[in-house]
């Protein structure tokens, strides 16, 4: 970065040329600037959604965008997840009083025998920061974890995660389980991870796979919004 | 037969074409970086098959699934080739029956080879960008309590360097003699 960009007074610039900067600060995953960012938008009488959709999720998508197009690595990326999420802590308290859209609640965690945790934990960000409400159940849970959250939480999607070939079997336990019980119908289930795609997703019986948190977002919103047209309808 | 492995076993391949004799193995690599990019492997195999299919009348792929939610496999089906047994080689350097017994009991173990001993800077610290954000090891490793070092040679250089890897990681260290595992019979009998 060069020095005339360091020298840079957040606070000097009008809100287009602010949140210009966010997002480059969010690129560059700095957090301390994000903050500064967020609260002087907040400030000027910015509503909480909309900082956290046209600063903070805007900027991430251009990062997921470049890690999915190998412009950035896994590094950089965590780099930006955590500026944003330095942004978003201090959004988070003040979404719900300033009636945030919500959009519906999600559990998800990585699966049994599995610790990678960084891509479940952007798509928790990037679900929060469309207005899902998220229950992060962390790494290695056996289906009693997910049944638990299940039935604690009654969200509208579960989400499961795996990064290993050996692991990402453990997913159909969960839903074959969950068919057992008849519980499958009463949820939406999304999968992701690197090693599986969509026809993987199909064979264990999910309703969706999803390659980044990107689509994870689209996917959720699309399903929703059909679970609410079936409501209406019947 | 050719042998077309992935880079971070090429020295143990090597090592046993010398000692078990067997001189009818050849040996090509593709990139070990590749590990930390598994969509890359099986189109960069595919393409290496491709090259050196018309020269040999089998050739054994050096790679376990490795990530690639089997696409190597993919590739071995299409072209008739085989590949070595288990899931990475973690498992086939432990045995992958012995690794898949103990790996369930272990989920906080971080596992290095010989190869990722020696270069733990080039494969681990500096592509998870811990040389410049030392920070982020918690992100990465927070969830770990052990170091277990797969050990392919009795080399004490190697031991101290894994050792060294699981200091600066701040786990507990673990040295697990391994020898060859199921990479001996996978060329033995091939
Ligand atoms: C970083 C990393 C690690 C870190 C993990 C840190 C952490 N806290 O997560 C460390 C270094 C600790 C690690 C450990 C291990 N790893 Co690792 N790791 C990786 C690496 C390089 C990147 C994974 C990653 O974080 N990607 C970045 C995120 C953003 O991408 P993502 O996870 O794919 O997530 C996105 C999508 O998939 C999707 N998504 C993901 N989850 C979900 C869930 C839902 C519901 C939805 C909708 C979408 C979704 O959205 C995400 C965001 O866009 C991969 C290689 C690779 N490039 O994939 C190997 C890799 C996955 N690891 C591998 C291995 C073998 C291991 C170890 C066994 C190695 C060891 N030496 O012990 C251990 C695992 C132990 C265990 N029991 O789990 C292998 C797997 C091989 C195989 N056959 O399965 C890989 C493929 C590397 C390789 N080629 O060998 N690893």
């Amino acid at each position: 970065m060069s020095d005339e960009e360091e020298d840079l007074i957040l606070s000097e610039l009008n809100d287009e040329e602010l949140v210009e900067q966010m997002m480059d600060d969010l690129y560059d995953g700095m957090k301390p600037e994000i903050e500064e960012g967020v609260n002087i938008l907040l400030e000027r009488g910015w509503a909480p959604y909309r900082i956290l959709t046209e600063a903070l999720v805007a900027g991430m998508t251009i990062v997921g965008n470049d890690f999915r197009d190998g412009i950035l690595f896994v590094p950089e990326v965590l780099l930006s997840a955590n500026a944003m999420k330095g942004g978003m802590a201090i959004l988070k308290p003040l979404l719900a009083e300033t009636g945030a859209p919500r959009m519906g609640k999600m559990v998800i965690g990585t699966v049994k025998g599995d610790i990678h945790d960084i891509g479940k934990n952007l798509v928790a960000m990037m679900m929060e920061g469309a207005g899902f409400e998220v229950v992060d159940l962390g790494i290695n849970n056996p289906v009693e974890n997910y049944l638990e959250a299940l039935e604690q939480e009654q969200p509208d999607i579960l989400g499961m995660s795996a990064l290993l070939t050996t692991t990402m079997p453990y997913m159909k336990v969960v839903i074959d389980t969950m068919v057992e019980k008849g519980l499958r119908d009463d949820y939406v289930v999304l999968v992701g991870g690197a090693p599986l795609n969509e026809e993987f997703g199909k064979a264990i019986g999910a309703d969706g796979y999803c390659r980044d948190a990107a689509v994870a977002v689209e996917m959720a919103k699309d399903f929703i919004k059909r679970r609410h047209n079936q409501m209406t309808a019947s | 037969m050719l042998v077309l492995a992935c880079g971070a076993i090429a020295r143990e391949v090597m090592a046993l074409i010398r000692l078990n004799g067997l001189d009818h193995l050849d040996l090509a690599c593709l990139p070990a970086i590749l590990h930390n990019t598994p969509d890359r492997i099986a189109p960069a195999l595919r393409a290496a098959i491709a090259k050196h299919q018309p020269n040999y009348d089998r050739i054994i792929v050096g790679y376990g699934d490795c990530g690639t939610g089997g696409e190597i496999d993919r590739v071995c089906a299409e072209t008739g080739a085989t590949r070595l047994p288990g899931a990475h080689c973690y498992a086939f350097f432990s045995g992958v029956e012995t690794f898949d017994a103990v790996a369930e009991d272990e989920i906080a173990a971080f596992y290095l080879t010989d190869f990722l001993a020696r270069q733990f800077d080039a494969f681990v610290t500096r592509p998870l960008g811990l040389d410049r954000h030392p920070e982020l090891r918690d992100i990465y490793f927070g969830n770990y309590e052990k170091l277990v070092y797969l050990a392919q040679t009795d080399d004490p250089k190697l031991t101290e360097a894994a050792q060294a890897a699981a200091d600066r990681l701040g786990l507990a260290f673990e040295r697990r003699q391994t020898g060859y595992g199921d990479l001996v019979p996978a060329l033995q009998d091939a």
